[in-house]
């Protein structure tokens, strides 16, 4: 039985310059922040990223990564807006494919599926068509309508974060809301998985209902243990948002020379090595609230 | 009761009063004052209307204001976001959008404003209006009416207009709707030929002051003036959906 545990860096370097990234999570939750920080730790460039976006999608514009976004939307969730990428945008850097939500997941199942597109309501008379001049519509072979042909999105790799996972590669999310990880994980040539922890196979549903079985193994070709992997985003129940490392975040993301210190504080060094700097952030934090008081 | 009433609270009737009718289907609410509203609407009027937690929960009674599924209540359904664009297509389902610019054909823009290729200012992206507005009622809501907002014409189309619905020969837009723009200042409904036009006036705003606010010429010759919230509404807003007093940073008294 193969076992596909490896580490990051191993994951990681499956990805060339110039590939499709398909990115799970939604938004600022269950992100694989532990591999898209892997990533930045590359030279890897020219990417076309494909996300409901988040701090990976900003994480990956400020690194210069980014040669194509394929998004519904980004988004911070408790922030409105990622810095970093409306930076980008604003800076006329990236090539953008902006979808309305349900496109997004049409092209995701189209892709996944095989199908060359999906027909759906949602763009017709919006200015998706516009800022997609690629995107054609088909006429109905049975009545009187027209619908947007979705085309399929496939991508090389994808990176998706789950709660539990066997060495094999079955993933399990435990938190309130799937996303849609298990789609992008169909939609793509390999999938890398991250999760909080790797148990044994009949560990998996010891204390959860078998619905939780959301990815599995025959889409999945790595899978890297990642603690707090997510950081700063939820991964309910596991962890929830990293609200004030999210602020800081975000803050530093508004000016370049605060973002170089952060860089310097935070990203410079190994996972390990991140995650002691946000301990100390926090330690910090905490004494100076204490002092406040 | 009625005499203190705020305007904020005046903002929360109209929203809740978009829902009069909508039967059994799911409300949908971006921003603090619809979520009010659309509880307001389920504790009132509308009891049959479906909640969500504002995660993946559907309550069987008005969640507590910006409370999750995990602070308690009795969750009565599981809509991951999955099943959300299911639900949106089967058009069991009423939203209340924000809006960055609208026009008088109510095409709505949340997406970046200049040019789409290297905005201005790049917003959150088009997220679900394209869909929303082409399988069920929106309605808009703008906490601060102005010129800014008020545009002649969109830059972005995210959300579908009036114009755009129409000029459709085949049946392609059927359920494409849009109920009303509630604002700080007035309520704005759509005429026979799908243009806007003033519905009624909050208390204490003029014809003048609504027509400065709006960056293109409307009709305020029909225009009513607001209801007020009713005293059950009121404590209801007040002391059961929201005791903290959110609403009033939102729009000022």
């Amino acid at each position: 039985m193969a076992d596909k545990t490896m580490s990051a860096a191993e994951a990681v370097a499956q990805i060339e310059s110039g590939m499709t990234v398909g990115i799970g999570g939604w938004g600022s939750r269950r992100k694989p922040m532990a591999l898209v920080r892997e990533l930045l730790r590359t030279d890897v460039r020219d990417l076309t990223v494909v996300a409901f976006g988040g701090p990976d999608v900003g994480l990956l514009c400020a690194a210069g990564k980014v040669r194509k976004l394929v998004y519904g939307f980004v988004s911070l969730d408790s922030i409105p807006l990622d810095p970093h990428f409306t930076a980008a945008r604003e800076a006329g850097h990236i090539e953008t494919a902006e979808y309305d939500e349900g496109m997004f997941v049409a092209a995701l199942r189209a892709g996944a599926n095989r199908l060359s597109f999906e027909p759906t309501r949602a763009g017709l008379e919006s200015d998706v068509l516009t800022m997609n001049p690629n995107l054609k519509t088909v006429k109905s072979p049975y009545d009187d309508e027209v619908y947007v042909a979705v085309p399929g999105v496939r991508m090389d790799v994808s990176l998706i974060h789950l709660n539990r996972g066997d060495a094999r590669g079955n993933g399990q999310y435990l938190g309130p809301d799937p996303y849609f990880d298990d789609l992008i994980a169909m939609a793509s040539d390999r999938c890398i998985m991250s999760v909080e922890k790797i148990v044994p196979t009949e560990e998996l549903l010891r204390d959860a209902v078998p619905q939780t079985l959301l990815v599995s193994r025959m889409y999945v070709h790595g899978v890297v243990e990642a603690p707090r992997g997510a950081h700063f985003t939820t991964c309910d129940p596991d962890y929830g948002r990293d609200e004030t490392f999210q602020r800081a975040y975000a803050k530093a993301a508004r000016d370049p020379e605060a973002w170089s210190a952060f860089q310097e504080r935070f990203l410079s060094g190994d996972e390990a090595s991140y995650h002691r700097a946000v301990a100390d952030f926090h330690a910090a934090e905490a004494a100076e609230s204490e002092e406040k008081q | 009761m009625t005499a203190d009433v705020t305007r904020a609270e005046i903002c929360v009737a109209a929203c809740s009063d978009t829902y009069r009718d909508a039967g059994e289907i799911l409300a949908h609410a971006v921003g603090i004052v619809p979520s009010i509203g659309a509880r307001l609407a389920r504790l009132t009027h509308a009891p049959d209307l479906v909640l969500t937690d504002g995660e993946c929960f559907l309550m069987s009674e008005p969640p507590p204001l910006g409370a999750s599924a995990a602070a308690g209540g009795v969750i009565e359904g599981w809509v991951p976001f999955r099943r959300i664009f299911g639900i949106l297509n089967s058009g069991r389902r009423q939203s209340m959008m924000g809006a960055s610019q609208i026009d008088r054909w109510g095409n709505q823009n949340i997406s970046a404003i200049g040019d789409w290729r290297q905005p201005k200012k790049q917003l959150i992206g088009v997220r679900g209006a394209p869909g929303n507005t082409v399988n069920h009622r929106v309605d808009y809501w703008v906490s601060s009416h102005t010129r800014r907002v008020f545009v002649e014409k969109v830059d972005i189309v995210a959300g579908v207009g009036n114009d755009r619905a129409r000029a459709r020969t085949d049946q392609s837009l059927r359920f494409h709707d849009l109920g009303v723009v509630v604002t700080n200042l007035a309520v704005l409904g759509y005429d026979a030929e799908g243009r806007m036009e003033v519905r009624s006036l909050h208390p204490g705003v003029t014809p003048e002051e609504l027509q400065e606010q709006t960056g293109f010429d409307i009709d305020v010759s029909r225009a009513t003036t607001t209801r007020v919230p009713d005293d059950e509404e009121l404590r209801l807003i007040r002391e059961v959906i929201d005791p903290k007093g959110l609403r009033n940073r939102e729009v000022s008294a």
